[in-house]
């Protein structure tokens, strides 16, 4: 019955207590709409307890909306032309959502705007304007099975910090049915390999650059290692994920993001395990980051109340709590120290936020990186260069 | 009312046929037609105000959004809505070498294998099913109706799903396999299609084609679209035969209980052979069936949607135009682009299938 209940209350958008008076400038009586896309119930817990109290204390309501599928929920509410005042902002629509004039420019307004690592600003940022403040991100590092890495004589605390050692620990733990290391097959993760042989997607002025003899030697190392048979992809050891790698012990060392610490805890308890910062190659240290915003639609009538909200949102005390209930790391450089003294474990993660690569937002790029993805499983037998070239080829082919 | 009252045989059957004659008016009979017919209207129209409102009103907008840009996330007819670009979502699929193109292409080509397998396997299947379990002297009738019938009725993401641990590289076939010594394909990441796997066998080298196959046709190589099913395809071919089986097999059963028993007691006096009767009476006999079952099976296997986004939402050999146009629109926010395929593939549908009844003499159907 309260299901029920509740989703009436999503279709009759004006249920529950609050009015719209006094919405736009006061920021309090509003009563906001927020879509997220969780990742489970403690992210859904987390987040209500945080509307709750952000409500009473300014005497607004906060409607949470976990989508289950959010990219077709969004669509389908912004093209119905009642979107949420609120939402997960992800990268792959960003571009979309702020060229068409659909994204409240709410980035500048919150409290502290440069407090925030500057690739997140960077990912959230059209023509020189800050739209959307994130909300929190994740980044690559490497997870080392300690377990597998002493059977293999390896000594600890010795972690692999340039592709040499790469190479050479990954040869050492590869035997039987154990694969040195594991990567899924996207540019999501060998693009950091990329990054770390200088390399980059985008330049400056935003043209692609994937072509670039630095990326090239990125993924040749890929494709060294993959020839060796010391890297695997994880179809090709029958798991879905570096996290599922890992937890089956199919994989000594995988390159996965900040996910990887929830994801064992729950499915794979026994494992032992290390994240240290991802080796450093030709050009120094290198990863990407992943991130969402905390998007503010333009269509929202209390846009004001919806700032405030994030506010609260992105204080370090709730940073914190998302980054303990989603495993996400705290979006503002101020909210570091905190963050490393509670999850020490996982500050090879923050540490890299620095020389972290965000994504291409360009509307577009997901069919492009789809194709580019598909053949990565069959580096062995493909010409880097050939799929570089390819890849910038269609992504210069966008927008035209 | 006395008996000699009532009108003889005679007459009953002349008032029938002389009724356009006897018929008054042709204003009463329009009349009279009139008000059914506005019966009729009032009768049908609940059904035909869902279809206007649920099938020709979307059309139509889809038909609209296929020559505009759209990202899915403004409003129809708002300023910032769908912008009209005449022919160039059709151009970009169609002549304009490119990624667009060349996914599309892929997938009609991914699609072509796999009709070309499907639908004379199903049928076959279905039939020879359906003759099985139309056996008079087969025990056990209804258990094998329902147990061959069974796949039809489950959800295709669910046998889906079991079929994608079936066959993991890891997976039950794959063991099976081994202990017969053969060391299983990773079925459902291979992308090399089976033709090429096959001739390999025999020294030809795939990676190495001869001239005329490096030309291209709609931006592929000819090499890659002899290349026959991928063998990740083969496993979707295998379970949409198993799973459709089913339902064409209730088809071709309907159609064999027709069949009178006289007529198969007489072949049996003539002499032939089960095998004989089953080819030149029972099969000629369910001809409109089989024109059938191929025609629904034709249009079915050109829209494989739910299986593919199980199974190869990152193999390239195994996605289909439906799939590239739900993922177009959902995933890339080109709903022009998506709605465009939608409709190309509308076409070719519309196409196969006509040539598909020119084709089949029509004195059979």
């Amino acid at each position: 019955m309260a299901a029920i209940a509740a989703a009436t209350c999503l279709v009759a958008a004006a249920c529950g207590g609050g009015g719209s008076s006094g919405a736009l400038g006061s920021g309090t009586g509003a009563n906001l709409q927020l879509m997220i896309a969780s990742s489970g119930p403690a992210e859904t817990e987390a987040v209500q307890a945080a509307a709750a109290t952000w409500g009473k204390e300014t005497g607004n309501h906060v409607t949470v909306i976990p989508a289950s599928d959010i990219s077709q929920q969004l669509t389908q509410a912004f093209a119905g032309g009642s979107p949420p005042d609120m939402f997960y902002g992800s990268p792959a629509q960003f571009d979309v959502l702020a060229s068409s004039g659909l994204l409240a420019a709410t980035g500048g307004k919150v409290r502290d705007p440069t407090d925030f690592y500057p690739p997140l600003i960077k990912a959230f940022t059209l023509n020189n304007t800050f739209y959307c403040a994130p909300k929190d991100f994740s980044t690559l590092a490497l997870e080392i099975n300690t377990d597998l890495w002493q059977k293999a004589g390896l000594k600890m605390g010795d972690w692999p910090t340039t592709w040499a050692q790469l190479q050479t620990d990954a040869k050492k733990l590869t035997s039987g049915n154990v694969v040195g290391l594991v990567v899924q097959d996207t540019l999501d993760r060998v693009g950091a390999f990329m990054k770390q042989a200088g390399g980059s997607y985008q330049n400056a002025e935003g043209k692609f650059t994937f072509d670039s003899p630095q990326n090239i030697k990125g993924l040749e190392f890929v494709q060294t290692l993959a020839k060796e048979g010391v890297l695997k992809f994880p179809k090709q050891v029958n798991v879905g994920s570096g996290d599922e790698a890992l937890g089956k012990g199919v994989a000594a060392m995988v390159v996965e993001g900040n996910w990887i610490v929830g994801d064992l805890k729950t499915n794979y308890p026994k494992i032992h395990y290390v994240v240290v910062p991802l080796p450093k190659g030709p050009a120094g240290a290198g990863t990407l980051s992943f991130t969402n915003c905390w998007g503010v639609a333009a269509a929202s009538k209390h846009q004001a109340a919806a700032v405030s909200f994030v506010n609260y949102l992105t204080t370090t005390e709730q940073q914190l709590t998302f980054a303990g209930a989603v495993g996400v790391l705290p979006s503002r450089p101020s909210a570091r120290a905190a963050f490393i003294e509670k999850f020490p474990a996982q500050r090879a993660f923050i540490d890299q936020a620095d020389v972290a690569m965000p994504q291409v937002t360009t509307q577009g790029f997901a069919a492009v990186q789809a194709s580019f993805d598909a053949n990565i499983i069959n580096i062995t037998s493909l010409k880097p260069a050939q799929m570089l070239r390819q890849l910038q080829d269609f992504s210069n082919a966008l927008g035209s | 009312m006395t008996a000699s009252q009532l009108p003889t045989r005679g007459e009953v059957r002349s008032a029938v046929t002389d009724k356009p004659e006897t018929v008054p008016s042709r204003g009463r009979r329009k009349a009279v037609r009139g008000t059914q017919g506005r019966a009729g209207w009032l009768f049908v129209s609940p059904a035909l105000v869902i279809l206007v409102l649920f099938l020709v009103i979307p059309i139509l907008l889809a038909l609209y959004i296929s020559f505009t840009r759209w990202t899915g996330f403004t409003t129809l007819f708002a300023s910032n809505g769908p912008k009209w670009v005449g022919l160039s979502n059709y151009r970009q699929l169609l002549t304009t070498n490119g990624l667009t193109r060349l996914t599309f292409a892929t997938a009609v080509r991914n699609n072509f294998w796999f009709v070309v397998f499907t639908v004379p396997l199903q049928t076959a299947l279905s039939l020879g099913l359906a003759v099985l379990v139309n056996d008079r002297f087969l025990k056990g009738k209804s258990f094998f109706r329902t147990a061959f019938y069974f796949p039809s009725v489950t959800g295709s993401i669910a046998i889906s799903l079991v079929f994608l641990f079936l066959f993991q590289g890891n997976g039950a076939i794959n063991k099976i396999l081994s202990t017969f010594g053969i060391t299983g394909p990773n079925w459902l990441i291979s992308t090399n299609g089976v033709f090429w796997n096959i001739l390999s066998v025999f020294g030809v080298n795939p990676n190495n084609p001869p001239g005329w196959a490096t030309h291209t046709f709609w931006g592929i190589r000819w090499w890659d679209w002899l290349a026959g099913p991928s063998v990740g395809m083969c496993v979707v071919i295998i379970l949409i035969v198993w799973t459709t089986s089913g339902t064409y097999m209730l088809m071709f059963l309907a159609a064999l209980q027709n069949v009178s028993e006289e007529v198969e007691e007489a072949t049996l006096i003539d002499g032939a052979t089960s095998w004989q009767r089953f080819r030149l009476v029972t099969v000629p006999m369910l001809r409109p069936t089989v024109v059938l079952v191929l025609t629904l099976g034709m249009m079915g296997t050109w829209q494989v949607f739910d299986q593919i986004t199980i199974f190869g939402p990152n193999n390239p050999s195994i996605a289909t135009p439906a799939y590239q146009s739900y993922a177009q629109s959902f995933n890339n926010f080109s709903f022009g682009i998506g709605a465009a395929m939608a409709f190309l593939l509308f076409l070719l549908i519309v196409v196969l299938t006509y040539l598909q009844r020119k084709l089949i003499p029509e004195d059979i159907t």
